[in-house]
């Protein structure tokens, strides 16, 4: 299942200004470029001192060309995870450009 | 009656719980708390390991390169694999192999050269393709997956629901009906590659477990050749049922090592713990807690011992098989449940086991046939066909 939720300007995210408040929550986020083009897909887990906030909080260092981020609260975050690696993998041929290789199923979503 | 492990036994499960010990829990230190894979250096390490012991490659047949160990003593070691967080649905990651489908073992020389060998290498990986969204605790009556003969191939239509690891298998044993006249005499097994046009992995179906998940598969005029039917015609139901029977036992002590591990911890936490000025181990709402568990724990282990004892020997293991799925996967859940409450706050947090064996264990109580089933068998097997 994609992820349809409106892209939200990170940076409003982030400094609290947006309607999309995060917090401490385990589950998943994806990074979009000024074009709303997914460039990397993460988590936060059970390990996360920070949840998703902590997580989307560094994203200078994941994928600094950043502008837009969504997510999604879930404690099944990893198999969430990797279902939206494998869709993207599906959809585009490939992972978001800044993910590194992982080793992934097979989805034909339809 | 002697009751004792042997000297053998009693090695081996030392060797494997130090193995548990020593170089599975503190790996988990680092993973996630609900990873179910290592890193793949890690795992050939620890492959390397296990085959240093002699012990890997546990179900697979000795003629196929497995170790000779009866099933009372593998029932043992998969008591020991199981003690750690991920040890319900990964026990030591995998380290200690498997038999993989075991159904191949019964595989014609051509398809054991295709699929057997390579699965045994670690080449290719399969899935067992059984249940259906019409039901899976009831597959007889509930396949409607069709397979149609054209030719010298089967044409196969439908789908399959619950099934692990079909979007990384290279192929799978999917059952369909092939004969709508003959309930469960009308069931074949085909054994599929994944990249067969018309094989869909269609979506991931999330549930308690957050790694380990579950696929829903459709299958669009699927073209199987004939050679690719494992056993005969109609005879698939045999095959899934022989599988449902055997896994019940490691099944079984999965759950019960999982169970003694909480219970461990219990009783190295409650003497320490103090709440209103004395420990919680002179309580004796805390007390009772334990004995309770220590009844459930043994009661599952000694059923699940003598199926294993009984399959060893040749007899008929079926309705003892059910029986220790049933009281070990009822007791499991039981017992995490105790040692959680002893907890407290901590027993639901992540950086204990006990939330995710509390997920993993309600799982137990539904895969592999459910509880009512298990008793449904049972009840067959005490009362006779004829009060079916």
């Amino acid at each position: 299942m994609r992820i349809t939720k409106a892209w939200q300007p990170i940076a409003e995210v982030l400094d609290g200004t947006s309607s999309l408040k995060i917090h401490g929550e385990m589950g998943i986020y994806q990074l979009a470029d000024a074009n709303q083009q997914v460039i990397f897909i993460g988590y936060a887990g059970g390990r996360s001192p920070f949840g998703l906030r902590g997580e989307i909080g560094r994203y200078e260092e994941t994928a600094p060309e950043s502008a837009f981020v969504r997510l999604e609260v879930t404690t099944a975050y990893l198999s969430r995870y990797q279902e939206l690696l494998m869709i993207h993998q599906a959809d585009h041929g490939s992972l978001p450009a800044c993910n590194l290789p992982v080793p992934l199923g097979r989805l034909s979503p339809g | 009656m002697d009751l004792n492990l042997t000297e053998e036994q009693t090695l081996i499960v030392g060797m494997v719980r130090r193995f548990v010990r020593e170089e599975i829990i503190p790996l988990e230190l680092d993973l996630d708390p609900d990873a179910s894979e290592l890193p793949a250096e890690e795992r050939e390490r620890l492959i390397g390991l296990t085959r240093g012991m002699g012990l890997y490659g546990l179900g697979i047949p000795p003629e196929y390169g497995g170790p000779e160990i009866d099933l009372v003593t593998q029932t043992l070691i998969a008591v020991e694999m199981s003690q750690h967080r991920a040890g319900l649905y990964a026990p030591c990651y995998g380290a200690f192999g498997g038999a993989g489908l075991a159904q191949l073992f019964e595989a014609t020389e051509a398809q054991k050269e295709r699929y057997l060998y390579p699965t045994l290498k670690g080449e290719k990986r399969g899935f067992f393709g059984l249940s259906e969204p019409s039901g899976g605790s009831d597959p007889a009556r509930a396949i409607q997956t069709r397979a149609v003969q054209d030719g010298d191939d089967w044409i196969i239509n439908g789908s399959k629901l619950w099934i692990s690891g079909a979007d990384k298998a290279d192929y799978g044993l999917i059952f369909a009906r092939t004969d709508p006249d003959k309930g469960r005499n009308g069931v074949t097994c085909f054994i599929v590659d994944t990249d067969t046009p018309g094989f869909h992995v269609r979506r991931i179906v999330h549930t308690l477990r957050s790694a380990h998940y579950a696929t829903e598969l459709s299958f669009e005029d699927l073209r199987v050749p004939a050679s690719n039917i494992l056993g005969k015609v109609n005879g698939g139901f045999a095959i899934a049922n022989d599988r449902l029977t055997r896994q019940r036992i490691p099944y079984a002590a999965g759950c019960i090592g999982v169970a003694i591990k909480a219970q461990e911890m219990a009783l190295d936490y409650v003497p320490q713990r103090e709440t209103f000025g004395a420990p919680l181990a002179t309580r004796q709402g805390i007390q009772w807690m334990l004995v309770d568990n220590e009844l459930d724990i043994r009661q599952s282990l000694w059923i699940t011992l003598e199926a294993a004892s009984k399959a060893d020997r040749g007899e008929p293991f079926r309705k003892e098989a059910a029986m220790a799925k049933l009281t070990a996967s009822e007791a499991g859940g039981r017992v995490v449940d105790r040692c959680m409450q002893m907890f407290g706050g901590l027993g639901v947090a992540k950086e204990l086991p006990f939330e995710r064996w509390f997920r993993e264990m309600r799982i137990r109580r539904i895969g592999e046939g459910p509880s009512e089933v298990q008793k449904h068998v049972i009840a067959r097997e005490l009362l006779g066909a004829s009060f079916r």
